[in-house]
C-alpha cells in the first residue's frame, strides 16, 4: 500500500487533470445537450489550439495568454463557420458524429502534415513551478486550469440557469417548435452556442500546450475519457461536467499510484459501464 | 428461393470462380496482394452494414472485432502452437461473443440513441488496446507470426491468402443478400424506422440486433484472423488504430449501407483510391482526402451510391405494378377467441399516478369504449396492455395468457395488436410492405410471400388498395389512420386496441371507419377502443369504461355509464348533475 502522501498527491494530480478532462467536457457537453450535434472535432480543434499556442510561443516567441487572446475569439468564429455548415446541409445528430469525425480526421492530419508525428514540448520559466501545501506539491499551471474549468464551470451554468439566451437555449433543446411559437430566435441561439463551445475549445487547448506534450495521435486518447465524463455528468450541465471530470481523474490518478499507470485508460470505462448497468435509464 | 435470389447466387458463385480461376492460373503477387485487400475490405464494410447499415447502430467498434481476430490469431498460433485453420473460426467466435457481450450490456440503455452506441463502441477499441498492450497477449513489441505455417492452398503465401479473402468476401456479400431478404432483414428495417413500433408489431428487437451485431463481428473477427497472416507482423499501434472504424463506415455510407450490395462497391472503389497514396507524408494526405469524401458524401448523397444509382434507373424504366388477385372481402381470423382481463392495473410516471387500480374485461366480439377526460390514462392503459409500459402492480391475461411481465413483441404475437394515436408508420416502408411486416411478425408469422398477399387484402379492406405502393409521407392523415388500422389487423389480432382512431377525420371518413370496425367484430375479435367522440361510442360500444384520474368511475351500457353521476360531474362540472 502506498503512502498517505502518496496517495494525497495522487489525489491532488486526479483534481488537476480532471480539470481539463471536465474543461474539455464543457463545450461538448453544451453542443450535444443544447443543439442536439455531437461534435467529435472538438477534440480536434483544442488540439490545434494547443498546438497554435504553441507555434506562436516557441516561433514569435509570444507568451502564450497573448496567443490565447488571438485563438479564442478565431475559434468563436471557426465555431459558427461549422455550424453554419451543419444548418445548411440540416445535420441530424447521428450525421454530425459522422461529419464531425471526418473533420477530426482532416485536422490530424494537417496538424501531422505541418508540425509531424513528432512529440512537442513548450518550454518556458514557468512549467515547473508549484506550489507547497503541506506536504504536497501543487502546479501552478494546472492549478490555473483547473481553477479556469471551474470558473467556466459555473459561469456557464450561471448563463443557462439566469439569462434569457440561456433560458432560450434550454427550452429549444427541449422542444423546438414550441419555444419557436413562443419567439425563441434558435437559429441565432444555436450559433452564439456554437462559438462557444469551440471558444472553450481553444482555451482548454492553449493551457494543453503549456501543460502536456503534444502529439497528434493525443485526439484519440481524448475521446473515450472525456465522452465517459460527458455523459456521466449529464448532457447540457456544466457543473456536472466538471464534478464527472474531476471523479474520472482522481480514479485515474489513484488506479496509477495503486495498481500501475498502464491500466489508466481503462478506469473512465469502467465507471461509465458500471453507471450504464445500473442505472440504464439514467443516460 | 426466389427467382432474384438464385441470380444472385449464380452470380456470386461465378465470381468467385471467376477469381479463383485467376489466381490458379498465375496472377502476379502484386495484383494478389492488391486484390486480396479489396476482398478484405468488402468483407468488413458488409459486415459492417448487418447492423449499422440495415438497424441504424452506427458501431466504431468494427476496428475492435477485427484487433479481436488478429490478436486471437497471434496469440493462439505462437503461444500455444495451433494450426492457423483452426484458430480461424476461434477467432470468429470470440468477436462474436465480445459484441454480444457488449450489446447484452450497452442495449439495455433505454432509449439508446444511435450516437451514444457509437461512442460506446468507439471506446471498446480503446480497452482493447490497453488490454492488449498491458498483458502477455502482446506485452508491448508486437507478435511475429512469420514462423506460423500457412497451409498451401496455392503455390504461393499470397495465393492462399488471396484465395481465403476471396472465399470470405464472397460469403460475406451471399450472407448479406440472405440477411437483407429473411425475416431478420425485415425485422432490423423496421428498428431502423422506428424500434418501438417495430417491438410493438412483434419483431423480437433485442435478440435481433444482438444477433445481427455478432454475426457483424464474428466476420470482423475472421477476417482479422486472415489478416494477422498477412500483415505477419501484429502490433497494438497498427491493429487498433482509427483506420479501421473508419473506413468502414465511409465505405459502406458511400455505396449504401442499407444496402445488400452498397458496402462491397464502396469497399471496391475507396480501397482501390487508397493505393495511389502509400507510405510517408503522402498516407497522411490520403487520410485527409477519405476523410473530406466522408464529408461531402455524407452531406449530400445520404442514401448511398447502389440505392441512388437503383432509384435512378427504376425511375427511367417503370416496372409493371404487382398485379394481384381481386381483393377478397376480408381475410378470415384463424386464431381463436381469447377474452381479455385486466386486473387491478398500477403504474405511475415519478411523481405521476396514471392509473390506479384499473380493472376490466372484453369479451371476444365485444366492442368496448374507454372514455374519459384528457390525462385520465386511456393511452397509458393501452400501452401497458400492449407491453409498451410495464405495468407496478396488477395483472393483464388474453384467454389464459398472462400478458404483464412479457416483452411487447411477445404480447403482439400473442395476438395483441394495436393503433398509434398519431399514426407511426415505417418511414421507408410502402404502405404494403408496412402491412405486410405486421403480417410476417404478428401471430400468424406469414412467409414473406403470404404476408404480402394477405397485406394487400388488407389494405384493400381499409380501402388503400390503390395506394400499396406509396411511402407514408405520400399519404394524407386519413389514409395513413386507415394503414395504422390496416397493419394492426394484417396481424391477425385476437384483442385490438384503438387509440383515437376517429380523431381528425371528417363525417364520411368516420362512417366508414365505423363501418369497418363492426366488420372487424364480427370475427370474434375483442376490440378495446379509445375515443373522444361520443357519436361514435353510443354508437358503436357494447359497454363503456369510464377513466378519470387513473380510475374507472363508471362502466356499463353506453346510455347508462354515461348518464353516470360521476361522469357527468368529471365531464361537466358539479353543477350540471342532476
Amino acid at each position: 500500500m502506498p503512502s498517505l502522501t502518496l496517495l494525497g498527491q495522487a489525489v491532488v494530480s486526479g483534481l488537476l487533470a480532471g480539470g481539463i478532462y471536465g474543461l474539455l467536457a464543457l463545450g461538448l457537453s453544451l453542443s450535444w445537450g443544447l443543439l442536439r450535434l455531437v461534435n467529435l472535432a472538438h477534440f480536434a480543434l483544442a488540439l490545434l489550439g494547443a498546438y497554435l499556442t504553441y507555434q506562436v510561443g516557441t516561433a514569435f516567441g509570444m507568451p502564450p495568454w497573448l496567443a490565447a487572446l488571438a485563438i479564442v475569439p478565431a475559434f468563436f468564429l471557426l465555431g459558427m463557420a461549422f455550424h453554419a455548415v451543419f444548418t445548411y446541409f440540416r445535420v441530424t445528430e447521428l450525421t454530425s458524429l459522422l461529419v464531425t469525425f471526418g473533420v477530426t480526421v482532416i485536422l490530424e492530419s494537417l496538424i501531422q502534415w505541418f508540425w509531424t508525428a513528432d512529440y512537442r514540448r513548450y518550454e518556458t520559466a514557468y512549467a515547473t513551478a508549484s506550489t507547497r501545501v503541506g506536504p504536497l506539491f501543487v502546479p501552478t499551471l494546472e492549478m490555473l486550469a483547473c481553477l479556469t474549468a471551474a470558473g467556466l464551470a459555473v459561469a456557464t451554468w450561471a448563463w443557462l440557469r439566469f439569462t434569457y439566451v440561456g433560458k432560450a437555449l434550454r427550452a429549444s433543446a427541449e422542444d423546438p417548435a414550441i419555444a419557436a411559437a413562443f419567439g425563441v430566435n434558435h437559429r441565432a441561439q444555436a450559433f452564439l452556442l456554437s462559438g462557444v463551445s469551440a471558444a472553450y475549445a481553444g482555451i482548454a487547448g492553449a493551457f494543453i500546450a503549456l501543460i502536456s506534450t503534444l502529439a497528434p495521435s493525443q485526439i484519440w486518447a481524448w475521446i473515450g475519457v472525456v465522452f465517459a465524463v460527458v455523459i456521466i455528468g449529464g448532457l447540457a450541465n456544466p457543473i456536472g461536467a466538471l464534478l464527472a471530470g474531476l471523479l474520472i481523474g482522481v480514479s485515474e490518478s489513484l488506479t496509477m499510484a495503486v495498481v500501475t499507470p498502464a491500466w489508466a485508460p481503462l478506469v473512465s470505462f469502467s465507471v461509465l459501464i458500471v453507471i450504464l448497468i445500473a442505472r440504464p435509464g439514467r443516460v | 428461393m426466389s427467382a432474384a435470389g438464385r441470380r444472385v447466387l449464380v452470380g456470386l458463385l461465378a465470381a468467385g470462380a471467376g477469381f479463383a480461376a485467376l489466381a490458379a492460373v498465375g496472377l502476379p503477387a502484386f495484383y494478389e496482394s492488391f486484390l486480396y485487400l479489396i476482398f478484405s475490405w468488402i468483407a468488413l464494410a458488409t459486415s459492417w452494414s448487418f447492423l449499422s447499415g440495415y438497424a441504424g447502430y452506427f458501431s466504431f467498434g468494427h476496428g475492435a472485432f477485427f484487433g479481436t481476430g488478429m490478436y486471437t490469431t497471434a496469440a493462439l498460433t505462437t503461444m500455444f502452437g495451433l494450426p492457423f485453420l483452426a484458430t480461424m473460426p476461434l477467432a470468429g467466435l470470440l468477436a462474436a461473443a465480445l459484441a454480444a457481450g457488449i450489446g447484452a450490456v450497452v442495449f439495455r440503455v433505454k432509449r439508446l440513441r444511435g450516437e451514444l452506441f457509437g461512442l460506446l463502441t468507439l471506446a471498446v477499441g480503446f480497452v482493447l488496446a490497453t488490454i492488449v498492450l498491458n498483458t502477455r497477449i502482446d506485452g508491448g513489441p508486437g507478435v511475429y507470426l512469420s514462423a506460423v505455417p500457412l497451409p498451401r492452398l496455392l503455390a504461393s503465401p499470397t495465393g492462399t491468402l488471396y484465395l481465403l479473402g476471396l472465399a470470405l468476401a464472397i460469403a460475406t456479400v451471399g450472407a448479406a443478400y440472405a440477411i437483407s431478404h429473411s425475416r431478420l432483414g425485415l425485422g432490423l428495417y423496421a428498428i431502423h424506422d422506428d424500434e418501438d413500433v417495430a417491438e410493438l408489431k412483434g419483431v423480437p428487437t433485442l435478440s435481433y440486433k444482438l444477433i445481427a451485431f455478432a454475426l457483424s463481428a464474428g466476420v470482423a473477427g475472421v477476417a482479422g484472423s486472415i489478416h494477422a497472416m498477412y500483415v505477419s507482423y501484429v502490433t497494438v499501434g497498427e491493429t487498433f488504430s482509427i483506420t479501421v472504424p473508419l473506413y468502414v463506415v465511409l465505405m459502406s455510407v458511400l455505396g449504401g449501407a442499407r444496402h445488400w450490395l452498397g458496402p462491397a462497391v464502396g469497399a471496391t472503389i475507396i480501397a482501390s483510391s487508397l493505393y495511389v497514396f502509400t507510405g510517408g507524408q503522402q498516407a497522411v494526405l490520403g487520410r485527409a482526402l477519405v476523410a473530406l469524401v466522408l464529408i461531402v458524401v455524407i452531406l449530400v448523397l445520404p442514401e448511398g451510391i447502389v440505392p441512388t444509382i437503383l432509384t435512378r434507373w427504376r425511375a427511367w424504366r417503370p416496372r409493371p405494378a404487382e398485379v394481384f388477385a381481386a381483393p377478397a372481402p376480408a381475410p378470415v381470423v384463424a386464431a381463436p377467441a381469447a377474452a381479455l382481463a385486466c386486473q387491478d392495473v398500477w403504474r405511475s410516471f415519478g411523481g405521476i399516478q396514471a392509473l390506479r387500480g384499473v380493472s376490466l374485461g372484453v369479451a371476444p366480439g365485444e366492442i368496448v369504449a374507454l372514455v374519459g377526460p384528457n390525462g385520465s390514462g386511456k393511452t397509458t392503459l393501452i400501452n401497458v396492455i400492449s407491453g409498451y409500459y410495464a405495468a407496478d402492480r396488477g395483472r393483464v391475461t388474453l384467454g389464459t395468457e398472462t400478458l404483464t411481465e412479457r416483452p411487447a413483441h411477445e404480447i403482439a404475437r400473442l395476438g395483441v395488436g394495436r393503433t398509434h394515436q398519431i399514426p407511426r408508420p415505417f418511414a421507408h416502408f410502402t404502405a404494403l410492405d408496412n402491412v405486410a411486416l405486421a403480417a410476417t411478425f404478428g401471430p400468424g408469422r406469414c412467409p414473406p410471400r403470404q404476408a404480402r398477399a394477405e397485406g394487400q387484402e388488407w389494405l384493400s379492406f381499409t380501402g388503400l388498395g390503390r395506394r400499396a405502393a406509396a411511402l407514408p409521407h405520400e399519404l394524407n392523415l386519413h389514409e395513413r389512420k386507415f394503414l395504422e388500422l390496416a397493419r394492426a389487423l394484417a396481424a391477425r389480432p385476437r384483442l385490438i386496441l384503438l387509440d383515437e382512431v376517429l380523431s381528425g377525420l371528417n363525417p364520411a371518413e368516420i362512417a366508414s371507419a365505423v363501418r369497418l370496425i363492426r366488420q372487424i367484430r364480427e370475427r370474434g375479435v375483442a376490440i378495446l377502443f379509445v375515443e373522444h367522440l361520443m357519436r361514435a361510442v353510443l354508437e358503436l360500444s357494447d359497454r363503456v369504461v369510464v377513466l378519470n384520474e387513473g380510475e374507472v368511475i363508471a362502466a356499463g351500457p353506453p346510455h347508462e355509464a354515461m348518464r353516470a353521476e360521476r361522469v357527468i360531474e368529471v365531464y361537466l362540472g358539479k353543477a350540471h348533475v342532476a
